[in-house]
């Protein structure tokens, strides 16, 4: 191609870019990223119009940052599996088997005898332990992620329900409660572990070797291998990672509700695929934004707090999310064509 | 056979971003004869005959069917015309029958529901119109052998009323006696007035089956309605390789230094089914390149010594090191490098950044305990764009936006990053243009003269032997010659690439 072809080609491609000033700036990632805040926002104002001092009260917005802590750091870790080009449906039941694995008598006995830590360890290896069996399957087994997190989804939940015996398990373990359910000026620990996991995922992702290969990866296995990046071993990395994010989930939730249970996280793979996607993460791998998906954790979960505080329906809260993710896969898709021609 | 064309295209120009792939091809096909089409690989025939199945629109020229000229505005439009194109992978669907796969898309249907006695009658027809009533109508075709899946891909052809086929490469995947099957169904084609547009790399089969023939070089036709028992084959050969356009290509350095030990030594390098006791020793500062047809197993030598796929046996050694087997990582920290053939999708990431693409080889030297310094990282990357004159410049622009030749810059970028001792390059001026092509040559022989042991795969002979200090030809998964590229002229090559296959 001559110099001039490649001139007029690249104007042709700039004038379709600014063909619309909204997309335009909607197709920057900082103008995605504007664009969830300006939601937020104003769902904020419906919430303060329809909920009034119910709703813009600092005891309303912690309940709002309580709920999202949990879902969103299993977010956090999904952001990494999808921009790494891969699906995890198994998230609320590897929630559940940890929260249930770490509260069973034997494990708060010894947790009693020696230290609480005993818990945050057998809730981490657990996560950590699914996450590695998803990755391998996943990885070098061949099985596509759809059904290796498909099964793992089925069996975690199986294997909570026999643990459990399909009843609650009240944490008594004082330094434990102590540890988790205490406030720092004020704010709830879990809020700001939320805070500390979501940053260091954005770190990871967007100023490490692991973030710039998960992006390799995700964007073209093929030629990320031929570059010479170990993609198997990668892939095993990002499950492990989620799987993690899934043990620290379940010990927020069992001292958020002082239980383990093998009801924990349901269906907390859509609502963290949601967030992630509406995020701006790419469903297909390559893009991610650890920031878009804690705002689509926000928007989300501001939304089921101004329901509830309106005595709405979860069945329309339900209607209205799925009406979202919909929207923001078309919005994303239109973006993205542009984009390529 | 009458002489009205059937077919007649004219001056049919097609260009892709870049580059132009027809420059004015002619081509005309009469009733009832196999017009054969030949010429080196990139010379225009798979876009020529995408432009006659209308899965390309041309950007200039005329198509007359039957003296009328004609838009083809779609694949099914080719179709309901009388045009059929049986590629050479063929497209049929593995778990449906014979007979589905043969009215796929015009399925026989009464009231919605589709008629599996009337659709396997039809089927059972056609097979024996070509000459293969053993092959049943109920089988699934994904148990059949290549052979019989041809068959059945002709039939589907025929299902349609066809007047003209078109067979890119049909005897690709078959044996001698398939082959000679295969001809008798084209004979029998031919006497019912279809006329055939055959492709293939084989003279010899070309003299057996062929009645005229149109040769193409470099997107454009070099001659055409050539009836194929007056023409030597010496004169085709001339014809294919008759140069249309002159590379610059940088003067090899005149007497053999001081060599030393060679830095990349492959020894009875095989994969089975493809390739087997492979050889190769490559010096510091040699370039050495690997001649072949496709299909003949070079690229799958390049990437199974780079560790891509799990060589069967032998051993690759970088600096006297032999390499882990089936482990690119491996191979990357010996410092070997791989350009590959199909740069889109397997070199670059599309979407990101040019730095991104330059340094994903080499995160390593930018990070301090995984952390990266992008400063560095994009200072490193600009210096790299700007030695190797990539334009546009700026590395945060996205790789997809570079032309071919500047995408292929951005590739050699990533491993010059890395210092690399070999470097192995798969086609590296595919889909690049003309001015783009020098340069990149010349930076090859820099990278030699600095050192480095390059391996080229090419399917332009020309390129090889402009570009290379030493020659191997590959067949058939086999080296089958080995010299100094002074030693050998293009039609040489193009002779030990299809011997035994010259008439």
């Amino acid at each position: 191609m001559t110099e001039s072809t490649a001139r007029v080609e690249r104007a042709a491609l700039e004038t379709t870019r600014t063909d619309n000033p909204v997309l335009a700036v909607l197709r920057t990632s900082v103008g995605r990223n504007l664009g969830l805040v300006v939601a937020l926002l104003l769902l904020c104002v419906v919430g303060a119009a329809t909920a009034g001092d119910r709703f813009a009260s600092m005891d309303n917005v912690l309940t709002i940052l309580r709920l999202a802590a949990t879902i969103g750091v299993v977010s956090i870790g999904m952001t990494f599996v999808i921009t790494g080009g891969g699906i995890d449906l198994s998230v609320g039941a590897i929630l559940a088997l940890a929260s249930v694995w770490c509260t069973t008598v034997a494990t708060q006995d010894l947790a009693n005898d020696l230290h609480w830590m005993v818990m945050v360890g057998a809730a981490l290896a657990v996560g950590a332990g699914c996450g590695l069996v998803n990755g391998l399957l996943i990885a070098y087994g061949g099985v596509v992620p759809f059904i290796a997190t498909l099964a793992m989804l089925a069996s975690a939940r199986g294997l909570a329900e026999i643990i459990s015996d399909r009843k609650t398990q009240i944490v008594d373990v004082p330094g434990f409660q102590d540890f988790f359910a205490r406030e720092i000026l004020g704010v709830p620990f879990i809020v700001i572990l939320f805070v500390l996991v979501a940053a260091a995922g954005w770190v990871l992702l967007n100023r490490t070797t692991f973030g710039r290969r998960t992006l390799a990866v995700g964007g073209n296995p093929e030629a990320a291998r031929l570059a010479g990046i170990n993609v198997k071993r990668h892939t095993v990395y990002l499950y492990v990672l989620l799987g993690l994010c899934c043990g620290v989930a379940a010990l927020m939730i069992i001292s958020r509700t002082t239980t383990g249970s093998s009801t924990h996280g349901g269906l907390y793979e859509l609502d963290a695929i949601a967030a992630v996607v509406i995020g701006g993460t790419l469903l297909s791998g390559g893009r991610g934004t650890i920031v878009g998906t804690v705002l689509g954790v926000l928007i989300f979960t501001t939304l089921t707090n101004v329901f509830t505080l309106n005595n709405r329906s979860i069945s329309e809260q339900s209607l209205l999310k799925g009406a979202i993710i919909v929207a923001a896969v078309l919005l994303q898709q239109r973006l993205a064509s542009r984009n390529t021609t | 056979m009458n002489d009205r064309p059937l077919l007649q295209m004219s001056g049919i120009v097609k260009e892709f971003p870049g580059v132009r792939a027809l420059g004015g091809v002619d081509l005309d096909v009469r009733a009832g004869e196999v017009h054969c089409l030949l010429g080196q690989n990139g010379a225009g025939k798979s876009t020529l005959i995408k432009v006659l199945a209308a899965a390309y629109r041309p950007d200039e020229g005329t198509i007359a069917w039957e003296g009328e000229e004609v838009t083809l505005a779609s694949p099914m439009a080719a179709l309901k015309v009388g045009i059929a194109t049986i590629y050479q992978e063929l497209d049929l669907v593995p778990d449906l029958s014979v007979a589905e796969n043969i009215v796929l898309g015009h399925e026989l249907t009464r009231g919605g529901l589709t008629q599996r006695q009337r659709t396997n009658a039809v089927a059972r027809d056609l097979l024996a119109r070509l000459g293969h009533a053993e092959i049943s109508p109920t089988r699934s075709v994904g148990s059949l052998s290549p052979a019989s899946q041809q068959i059945v891909s002709m039939a589907r052809a025929l299902s349609h009323d066809t007047r003209l086929l078109v067979l890119d490469e049909p005897s690709a995947v078959l044996d001698q006696g398939e082959v000679d099957n295969l001809f008798r169904v084209i004979r029998g084609l031919t006497e019912e007035g279809v006329a055939i547009v055959y492709i293939s790399h084989r003279l010899e089969e070309i003299r057996a089956i062929g009645d005229r023939i149109t040769v193409l070089k470099d997107g454009i036709t070099v001659a055409t309605g050539l009836p194929v028992a007056e023409t030597p084959t010496s004169r085709l050969i001339e014809l294919m390789t008759g140069r249309s356009i002159e590379y610059v290509f940088p003067p090899r350095p005149e007497e053999p230094r001081d060599r030393g030990a060679p830095v990349l030594e492959v020894r009875g390098l095989a994969l089975a089914g493809v390739f087997r006791d492979v050889d190769l020793t490559v010096h510091a500062g040699e370039i050495v390149g690997l001649a072949g047809l496709v299909g003949a197993g070079r690229s799958e030598i390049l990437e199974t010594l780079y560790g891509a796929r799990h060589a069967s046996a032998g051993t690759v050694s970088v600096d006297q090191r032999p390499l882990r087997r089936g482990s690119v990582p491996a191979a990357v920290r010996a410092g070997v490098g791989l350009a590959p053939e199909e740069r889109k999708s397997q070199g670059l990431l599309l979407d990101q950044a040019v730095y991104r693409n330059i340094t994903i080889s080499s995160l390593g030297r930018f990070a301090r305990g995984g952390f990266l310094r992008s400063g560095s990282e994009r200072k490193r990357a600009e210096e790299l764009t700007r030695s190797l004159d990539v334009r546009p410049a700026g590395v945060e622009r996205a790789v997809r936006t570079l032309s071919g030749g500047n995408q292929q810059k951005v590739v050699l970028a990533r491993w010059l990053l890395r210092d690399c001792r070999v470097l192995l390059l798969d086609e590296p001026t595919r889909g690049v243009d003309v001015g783009a092509r020098s340069e990149i040559y010349q930076l090859v022989r820099r990278l030699a003269d600095s050192g480095v042991a390059v391996v080229v795969v090419s399917s332009e002979v020309e390129e090889v032997l402009g570009l290379a200090d030493r020659v191997l030809v590959v067949r058939e998964g086999a080296v089958v010659h080995d010299s100094p590229a002074g030693e050998l002229d293009e039609s040489r090559v193009l002779d030990l690439v299809m011997e035994g296959k010259v008439a």
